[in-house]
């Protein structure tokens, strides 16, 4: 993956793929004050449930009737309802009531959809499509409707009607497996297990099952909240069983005596708040657990990468600086002598900003020129800040990004002054698209799968160029043509999903050339194709950028792509930059060690340096990117 | 596109099916002795012979249950064992006012939970933060419970709605909305504050996806990648979020209605219930079904229309 993805793994951090440990997730769980809040209302519900006999000073439905709607007093703390029962009483033993049927529902609901999910999601095939036919008509029918109609069937019982429910949400839990299951059921790890002989019952239970644990408590503390309300729900319409002394009973009866006693509501309604809340806030406070120990990963692996790097590289807090910076609206001329470079990266820094408030580093002090109608490469290995340098000199980085050190300009004007914190979207707005123009890696996910290829080449002329449509479509088939469609027609019409990932990475080039820009940034533009269509999209790329005379920054790991390509190159590590020079200087004679590694991790014992002859271990797989493939290959060699 | 219309109402039919047999068989073979129910302890065993015969419960439940379904076919859903009054009369006079509300209800969530969604998603900040904790409370109390004090604290305490409901037949549209206004708002929060943060996710999904780093980068502007890119790839998910508050709004409305004396689904429902009024109970049970059935096909119809790939083959 590129570093470009790592970040937004960063900000969205599914919790679902944790192998994250139990305890550590349990400590974190327990310096979050809200997670602590949860745990102790949800405690203290349950051991007031627990020790509801001995507590309570009287029998759930003795009545004393000569005592109704009596306020508190000593003998009754919290009163007596309209038959003279003690309130306090009541509620203690409703709790009891409740935290059982909610845990026999959320019981039941696992014990059926968990099995079910890892079968449907591990082996697939008819399971899954009989259980998926199931699950749509469990999930299309109301919850109260079903319970109404069991009632009907069998009668006022808290643990039938519990039972029925837990079968009726078990699609939630179904689901939550399968898909944590079908995303690691090709997972190489799984692969080994499978391969070293373990069976699937241990692979189930040992890889696939430390998986879905984590989501599956956060998922039990929602259900149980459901079935909380719902069971309460039920008794309140007065079709529970009348011999127990339940919540929402407590309610009706509050309800029924709104007139002379309100306060009869408000027991049974903040019990039922504070124990529904607790579970919600409880699933939260997992779920952040879980997230922070992906953040935690990411900021440790991102850490180790700098500490084996430059000395600088680290973290620094910039706090104040950042105030000044932005203080600064003027925008400084750029040092004369300079003006000529169609771009100039000068000391640049990026970083984020981490919880414990200082920002790590991902790019430090790299400083570069690209000219028109020269090919700057920048290499290096995952990681290493290049896509993040690109995305700066186009203004797309995340939105909690910072620049932290450097300036960037562009045709003699900064995008960003030497003292900015942000790249300045007003700048650049008024560049991107038009002047500087961008080739991503992956085809597919950078086209609008509900748009044709033909609008999404279109508006981006009308919007920048002023033309109008006809115009733009045009020059748009023109375009299509220029990369090599065959037939620019009928691509032109098409949706993304019609057609190959190498035909979808020419129309991107062609979006990118369509507003004829000065600078290309290209992130990996053929890592994610196949061998035979990389060639020709390198091929591609050399002419328009000979015929139209453009500055072209190449970012890519591969060696064989710059040689084939660049004039200059960039090698990159750990966010700084490590060397830079002529292709032919930097291959024939790398200077520093890590160029010399990473030439040397490229040639030995393979074919000379070109990534135009198939490898002799097959085509790489489709949709497998280049660098997987030959960092995975490389024990084996 | 005609095609996969065609297999979804094919599939909403067959569920349909599924529900209705083993709903029926669920309540028919479970109930205990129904003729005896009906009748009441003191009646002898000839009277509760005679009442079975009557109403063909000595006859194999799969032909009871295909001379049901023959009648269903042709909208005669049986008449209720204790008012005789026919199912379908009682439905069609009840589904206006509980319809009226849930679709209040949805048209109203679908607006506001959209509105504050994306507000929070493209804004952040404490809009982001309002949804959250808005979302934590929401999920924390049932929409029951909400009425319930909407009741006490609006109508009751301070008198500004009347408490109970005054709709009866041919009253005008005032009637109806003064009545129908806390229902509504009691059924409307939960789906506020949790649709509000489902869009809010699914729209944050949407704006981190890489075509539109690519969009931004062919210079297009921010306001028409929302409303032109995002906000299409997003409307499924809300399309999903919102079909399936509305499927629990069908039962949580039983309650609202209880709570609010309306004279909808929810009285008959719980009545019939009660009663063990089974040809009322597999009334109500196929209605909602049936709108639920009509929902998703909707959802799925407009979802297609939305997806290329659906739409184009």
């Amino acid at each position: 993956m590129s570093d470009s993805v790592d970040t937004a793994a960063v900000s969205v951090a599914t919790g679902q793929t944790g192998t994250v440990v139990r305890s550590t997730v349990m400590r974190r769980l327990l310096k979050n004050p809200l997670g602590i809040a949860a745990l102790l209302i949800l405690g203290t519900i349950a051991l007031l449930a627990i020790l509801a006999p001995v507590l309570a000073p009287f029998e759930e439905n003795f009545a004393n009737i000569s005592k109704t709607l009596a306020a508190p007093d000593f003998t009754n703390i919290l009163g007596t309802d309209s038959a003279g029962r003690d309130n306090w009483s009541r509620l203690l033993f409703g709790a009891q009531l409740t935290l059982l049927s909610a845990l026999l529902c959320a019981g039941v609901a696992i014990a059926i959809g968990l099995p079910a999910g890892l079968i449907a999601g591990y082996y697939a095939g008819k399971f899954e499509a009989v259980s998926n036919w199931i699950v749509s008509i469990l999930m299309s029918l109301p919850g109260l409707i079903v319970l109404l109609t069991i009632r009907a069937a069998f009668g006022p019982s808290v643990w039938i009607s519990m039972i029925a429910f837990g079968i009726l949400i078990s699609p939630s839990y179904f689901r939550l497996t399968r898909a944590a299951v079908q995303s690691v059921r090709n997972e190489l790890y799984v692969d080994a297990a499978r391969v070293s002989g373990l069976s699937d019952l241990s692979i189930i239970a040992r890889h696939i099952f430390s998986v879905v644990r984590a989501p599956i408590i956060i998922q039990t503390a929602a259900i149980a909240g459901v079935a909380i309300a719902i069971q309460s729900g039920l008794e309140f319409l007065g079709l529970g069983d009348p011999t127990k002394a339940t919540w929402g009973v407590m309610l009706s009866e509050g309800f029924k005596n709104v007139y002379l006693t309100p306060t009869l509501l408000l027991w049974p309604a903040l019990a039922m708040a504070l124990t529904i809340g607790g579970l919600v806030l409880l699933g939260n406070a997992i779920r952040d657990a879980l997230e922070d120990g992906e953040k935690i990963k990411h900021r440790k692996k991102r850490a180790a990468v700098s500490a084996t790097g430059a000395a600088t590289a680290g973290t620094r807090t910039t706090a104040e600086p950042a105030k000044a910076r932005q203080s600064r609206k003027a925008v400084a001329a750029v040092e004369s002598g300079t003006e000529h470079h169609l771009v100039k990266v000068t000391g640049l820094g990026v970083g984020y900003p981490q919880a414990d408030g200082s920002i790590k580093k991902v790019v430090d002090d790299v400083s570069f020129h690209v000219d028109r109608g020269e090919i700057l490469g920048i290499v290096g290995e995952s990681g290493s800040g290049k896509s993040q340098t690109a995305f700066s000199i186009l203004g797309l980085l995340p939105d909690n990004a910072r620049i932290v050190a450097g300036s960037i300009q562009f045709d003699g004007h900064y995008t960003v002054a030497p003292e900015d914190e942000k790249v300045s979207q007003e700048r650049l707005t008024k560049l991107r698209g038009k002047r500087i123009s961008y080739i991503p890696q992956e085809p597919m996910s950078n086209l609008d799968p509900a748009f044709t290829i033909g609008y999404q080449l279109v508006t981006p002329m009308v919007r920048v160029l002023g033309i109008s449509k006809a115009e733009a479509r045009q020059r748009a088939l023109k375009l299509l043509t220029d990369v090599g469609i065959v037939n620019p027609e009928r691509t032109f019409d098409a949706y993304p999903h019609e057609v190959s990932g190498g035909m979808a990475q020419r129309v991107l080039i062609a979006g990118a050339i369509s507003c004829e820009p000065d600078l290309v940034i290209a992130d990996e533009p053929t890592t994610a194709l196949d061998v035979t269509v990389q060639a020709d999209v390198l091929d591609l790329l050399r002419e328009l950028q000979q015929r139209l005379n453009i500055g072209v920054v190449l970012v890519t790991h591969n060696f064989g792509v710059v040689a084939d390509l660049c004039d200059r190159v960039a090698v990159m590590q750990n966010g700084r930059l490590v060397e830079e020079g002529t292709v032919r200087e930097i291959l024939r004679n790398p200077k520093e060690k890590y160029t010399q590694t990473l030439l040397g991790s490229m040639l030995e014992g393979k074919e000379p340096m070109t990534m135009l002859v198939s490898p002799p271990e097959g085509p790489v797989a489709h949709g497998e990117t280049a660098h997987h493939a030959t960092a995975e290959k490389e024990p084996v060699a | 596109m005609i095609k996969f219309i065609a297999k979804r109402l094919g599939s909403g039919v067959m569920v349909l099916f599924v529900v209705s047999v083993l709903t029926f068989t669920l309540l028919y073979t479970s109930s205990g002795s129904i003729a005896q129910n009906i009748l009441g302890d003191q009646a002898t065993p000839e009277q509760v012979a005679a009442k079975e015969h009557e109403l063909g419960l000595d006859q194999p439940l799969f032909v009871r249950y295909f001379s049901w379904l023959g009648d269903a076919l042709g909208g005669n859903l049986g008449a209720s064992w204790f008012t005789n009054e026919p199912v379908a009369n009682s439905l069609a006079t009840r589904i206006p006012v509980t319809m009226t509300m849930v679709f209040a209800a949805m048209i109203l969530i679908a607006i506001c939970a959209a509105l504050i969604g994306v507000a929070a998603a493209v804004k952040r900040g404490w809009v982001d933060r309002v949804v959250q904790v808005g979302a934590i409370i929401g999920d924390s109390i049932p929409g029951y419970v909400i009425g319930v004090f909407l009741v006490t604290i609006l109508a009751i305490q301070l008198g500004l709605f009347p408490a109970t409901s005054t709709i009866s037949p041919g009253v005008g549209p005032e009637v109806w909305v003064v009545s129908m206004t806390l229902p509504v708002i009691a059924l409307l929060i939960n789906g506020v504050t949790g649709g509000a943060q489902q869009i809010r996710s699914a729209v944050i999904k949407q704006l981190e996806r890489d075509y539109v780093r690519t969009l931004r980068s062919r210079g297009i502007g921010e306001r028409e990648i929302l409303f032109k890119h995002v906000l299409r790839s997003a409307a499924p998910a809300g399309l999903t979020v919102l079909s399936l508050q509305l499927i629990g709004m069908l039962g949580g409305v039983v309650i609202i209605e209880q709570i609010f004396a309306l004279p909808g689904m929810g009285p008959l429902a719980v009545a019939a219930t009660g009663q063990t009024d089974l040809p009322v109970v597999m009334g109500v049970v196929m209605y909602t079904v049936v709108v639920v059935i009509v929902v998703n096909l909707l959802v799925d119809i407009v979802n297609g229309w939305l997806n290329p790939k659906v739409r184009v083959s």
